[in-house]
């Protein structure tokens, strides 16, 4: 029989504030290793080129590039140069960070299907020069590159991607 | 699929705790009172219990690592074979399957399954925890958060299909009134589909209303083969069949519009208990909500509803409290809450109370003997899925 009362007492937000609290600063620091795929994708990122591969059995063209197809389960080592353009497969406009903190400008996470990657096929990145009420999906967007010298091969070496 | 199950398993007992967006109590004693209840609707003494299986989400929001051990005492985890099961979101209902193949395996007669979730710990707020299941080189630097990802499906989902914003919220409206009934419940509300539109917007589309809160609670499960649950329960349950599914990790390249990976878990649910047709033979469902638009998303994967028809079924009452096939009658996570672990348990415990017929004012309208429980969760990946009947 589902219960009539369940046990446990809820804190009010006064109680709550007036918890010991324990805090917990590790200064930890991860050194990522990117592993052969992911260095020179940062590679061409920093030449101002976005790289993938091509499976040779399946035939799609895959980005972010990897070492092996994990659907065929075969290394793949055929590179290829897909276009710094796309289309929006998806987006969000987000009021709020990480620690769910507001903003008052909202951040423009999309994810954009690649052009000359297999159909579908897409990264994360962020929209910008563009009106959040104006963005669609199936929108075409374009690459906006930081100026060469500044760029670290990173993922933040695009600074965004606009309409095209 | 493979080898013949060896034995029958039959849930006895289930127990949770209030869900609360800040509880006085430590994760060990909401873990203990849930247990306790199990153990008491059992018929089991604890000294019954041959193995323990407990579940709790990522131990950043406790801030205490290796969580399953710490938190195994509260379970009844000492001195015994003790595994804690861990799929993200999906852990919960992914539990009750660990403890399942404890018991049908032939290796134990009984099994207490127990999850536990305190997210109020995790200061300003537990959503950052999450933000490491990102990949590290190519997404974290963008200042990602948790909310994207559900914005992005839903974006997604909803444009695919052209489904209005208002169709969504037709599930928080319906969730927080059948929460009504639920002695745990910490969000249950008369509202409507205006109110839920005017509330905050998070990352749109979602709103904040159709979101679950953080909570902090837990639940748990009593298991038992088929000899002992016929010997010590009046009303066993049968677990006829469960499955779950991992899709990949590279989110991007799949389209969110629908989860394969729920389906293709839900298949090897459905083929274990022998259902050939889902919308006919399931009487009730609890899928996963974390998000308004989640419950359309996974009744679609769990073919109890065509690709976007859930709404428009939704829209004509199917899915309410006295419909043809009601869903989250207990109120779901948007209603009774979301301490992660605990929130699949509670789906569990409301398939075994309204099977038994036992489930109040909640008791849904049409007969039920059978009904399927399902979570999801990581990146966007996992499947669980769970049949239970008589």
């Amino acid at each position: 029989m589902t219960p009539e009362i369940v046990r446990g007492r809820e804190l009010s937000k006064d109680e709550f504030d007036k918890l010991p609290k324990v805090i917990f600063h590790p200064k930890a620091q991860y050194a990522y290793d990117c592993g052969n795929a992911i260095n020179r994708y940062l590679e061409g990122l920093k030449n101002g080129k976005i790289l993938a591969v091509k499976c040779h059995k399946c035939h799609r063209v895959l980005v972010p590039p990897r070492s092996f197809c994990e659907q065929c389960y075969v290394p793949v080592d055929h590179w290829v140069e897909v276009k710094d353009s796309g289309i929006i497969n998806t987006f969000s406009i987000s009021y709020v960070s990480a620690d769910v903190t507001r903003l008052k400008e909202p951040q423009l996470p999309a994810v954009i299907d690649i052009d000359g990657a297999s159909p579908g096929i897409g990264i994360m990145h962020m929209l910008g020069e563009v009106k959040p009420k104006e963005i669609k999906i199936g929108m075409k967007v374009k690459a906006v590159w930081k100026p060469a010298a500044e760029r670290t091969g990173a993922i933040t070496d695009i600074k965004y991607f606009k309409p095209a | 699929m493979g080898l013949p199950i060896k034995r029958k398993v039959g849930v006895i007992g289930a127990g949770l705790t209030r869900f609360m967006r800040r509880a006085n109590e430590t994760g060990r004693e909401l873990s203990f009172f849930a247990a306790k209840e199990a153990l008491k609707s059992s018929g089991l003494r604890y000294s019954d219990i041959e193995s323990v299986v407990m579940s709790s989400a990522p131990d950043a929001f406790d801030g205490v690592h290796m969580k399953g051990e710490y938190l195994a005492d509260g379970a009844g985890g000492f001195n015994r074979p003790y595994v804690r099961a861990f799929v993200g979101g999906g852990s919960g209902v992914f539990s009750i399957i660990h403890g399942w193949y404890m018991v049908a395996s032939g290796m134990y007669d009984t099994c207490i399954v127990v999850a536990e979730e305190k997210m109020s710990s995790c200061m300003p707020h537990p959503q950052a925890a999450f933000n490491s299941i990102y990949d590290h080189t190519l997404e974290r630097p963008l200042g990602v958060n948790l909310l994207w990802i559900f914005a992005l499906e839903m974006n997604r989902y909803m444009t695919k299909h052209k489904i209005s914003l208002e169709e969504i919220a037709l599930v928080s409206v319906k969730n927080k009134k059948n929460a009504m009934n639920h002695p745990s419940a910490q969000l249950a509300k008369e509202t409507s589909v205006e109110e839920v539109l005017k509330s905050e917007i998070m990352a749109w589309p979602v709103h904040r209303m159709m979101v679950s809160p953080t909570s902090d609670g837990a639940g748990a499960l009593i298991l038992a083969s088929e000899d002992v649950a016929r010997r010590v329960s009046e009303k066993p349950v049968w677990i006829e069949g469960v499955g779950w599914n991992l899709d990949t990790s590279y989110w991007t390249n799949r389209d969110l519009y629908y989860p394969d990976y729920v389906e293709k878990a839900a298949r090897m649910a459905y083929e274990m208990a022998g259902i050939k047709d889902p919308r006919k033979e399931i009487h009730i469902a609890e899928p996963y909500d974390p998000f308004a638009y989640k419950e359309l998303h996974h009744l679609e994967g769990l073919l109890l509803a065509d690709r976007g028809q859930a709404p428009k079924l939704l829209a004509k009452g199917y899915f309410d409290k006295d419909g043809e096939l009601p869903a989250s009658p207990s109120g779901g996570l948007l209603g009774v809450g979301n301490p992660i672990a605990a929130a699949g348990i509670m789906k569990l415990c409301e398939l075994f109370w309204q099977i038994r017929g036992e489930a109040g004012k909640r008791q849904v309208a049409r007969p039920v003997k059978r009904g399927v429980a399902q979570a999801w969760g990581d990146l966007m990946q996992v499947g669980t899925v769970v049949v239970m009947g008589v």
